[in-house]
C-alpha cells in the first residue's frame, strides 16, 4: 500500500476526531498486518470499489466508544445505547467519506458503501496485495484504531494519470 | 450548542419544516439538534432513499436535508425523483463525500446545494437562509444569532 492512499485517510481521521472530539489527536502506533482482523470491540466497516479496492475498519474498545459516542451525542449515553454502535458507523462515515473526497481530487475514481457494523471477532485475512495498516490514534478520551487494506486496480491505472496529468496541466 | 436568529417561513412566519434523511441515526439526531438551533421543525425522518420520496409526498417539507451514500436508494437518485414531481422541492445534499464531481451531479440533478460532514451548524444555518431566500426570514431575537 502506497503512501499516497493512506496519507489522506491519516488526515481526514485526524481532522474529524479533534473537531468531533475538540482535542488534539495523535499517532500512537502504526503497523503493518498480514493475519486476520481481529476486532477490538465496537467496529465499523466500510468497503470501496472502482481505482482502488478494499476495506476500512475503525475499531473502538466498548469503554472508548461509548465516550466518544456520548460526546458526539453532546450527552451521556447508556453502555448498551444502540447509538453507540451507530455514532461508530457515523464516525467511519466522516472518516472514509473526507478521505475518499481528497483521493478523489487526486484522480482516483471510487464508490463508498454504506457503512456496516462488524461483529465477527475476525474480519477477512488480509493477502499480498491487500495487506493492512493499522493505525492507533491516542484522543483525549481513548485510543481509535483504523484499519486499512486497500490495493489499486491496475486497469484504472491509465485514466488516473492522465487525470492527474490534466490537472498539472491546469 | 450554539443558537441562531430563528428562521421562519416569510408567509406564514411558522417554523421551517425539514425532512432529514440519513441511513444514520447518530447523523439524523446530530441534524436535529442543529435544527432546533435555527428554530426550525423536524416533520419527519427518512433513513433511505426510497422513503424519502414517500416522506416528502406526505409532508410536504420547505426542505430536504439529504445524505448521498444511503442503501436502497441513494441520496443523488431520490433528489432527482422528488425534484421530477416537485420542481420547488428545496433540497440540500449533506454527505461526507465532497467531491467535485459528487457535488455537480447531485446539483444537475436537482439538489440546490451541497453541505459537506461533519457539518458545522453556522455553515448549515447560511446554507439554509440562502436555500429559503425570499421564502424565510431570521428574526433576530434578543440573545439570539451568530
Amino acid at each position: 500500500m502506497k503512501m499516497e492512499l493512506i496519507q489522506p485517510f491519516i488526515n481526514a481521521a485526524d481532522a474529524v476526531l479533534a473537531q468531533g472530539l475538540q482535542c488534539p489527536t495523535s499517532i500512537a502506533n502504526l503497523s503493518m498486518e498480514q493475519e486476520a482482523y481481529r476486532r477490538k470491540g465496537v467496529a465499523a466497516l466500510i468497503w470501496v470499489t472502482g481505482d482502488i479496492e478494499g476495506r476500512i475498519v475503525i475499531d473502538l474498545d466498548p469503554e472508548t466508544a461509548l465516550r466518544v459516542a456520548s460526546r458526539f451525542a453532546g450527552n451521556d449515553l447508556p453502555e448498551s445505547d444502540e447509538l453507540v454502535r451507530e455514532t461508530v458507523c457515523e464516525l467511519a462515515n466522516l472518516v472514509i467519506g473526507n478521505a475518499v473526497t481528497s483521493l478523489n481530487d487526486q484522480g482516483f475514481h471510487f464508490r463508498v458503501h454504506p457503512p456496516v457494523l462488524h461483529t465477527s471477532e475476525h474480519g477477512p485475512k488480509s493477502s499480498e496485495d491487500t495487506e493492512a495498516l493499522v493505525i492507533c490514534f491516542e484522543t483525549c478520551i481513548g485510543n481509535v484504531f483504523l484499519n486499512i487494506a486497500l490495493r489499486h486496480k491496475c486497469s484504472q491505472q491509465p485514466e488516473r494519470a492522465a487525470a492527474v496529468g490534466r490537472r498539472t496541466e491546469n | 450548542m450554539e443558537q441562531f436568529a430563528p428562521v421562519k417561513r416569510s408567509k406564514d412566519g411558522q417554523p421551517v419544516r425539514y425532512l432529514v434523511v440519513d441511513d444514520s441515526v447518530f447523523a439524523r439526531k446530530n441534524l436535529a439538534r442543529m435544527i432546533e438551533t435555527f428554530g426550525g421543525q423536524v416533520a419527519g425522518e427518512a433513513g433511505d432513499g426510497v422513503t424519502a420520496i414517500t416522506e416528502y409526498e406526505r409532508l410536504k417539507p420547505d426542505i430536504v436535508l439529504m445524505d448521498i451514500t444511503m442503501p436502497q436508494m441513494e441520496g443523488i437518485e431520490a433528489a432527482e425523483k422528488i425534484v421530477q414531481q416537485h420542481p420547488e422541492a428545496r433540497i440540500v445534499m449533506v454527505s461526507s463525500v465532497g467531491y467535485q464531481e459528487n457535488i455537480v451531479a447531485a446539483l444537475q440533478r436537482g439538489a440546490r446545494h451541497f453541505v459537506q460532514k461533519p457539518v458545522k451548524p453556522e455553515v448549515l444555518y447560511e446554507v439554509i437562509k440562502y436555500v429559503m431566500g425570499e421564502d424565510g426570514t431570521a428574526a433576530h431575537a434578543a440573545g439570539a444569532g451568530i
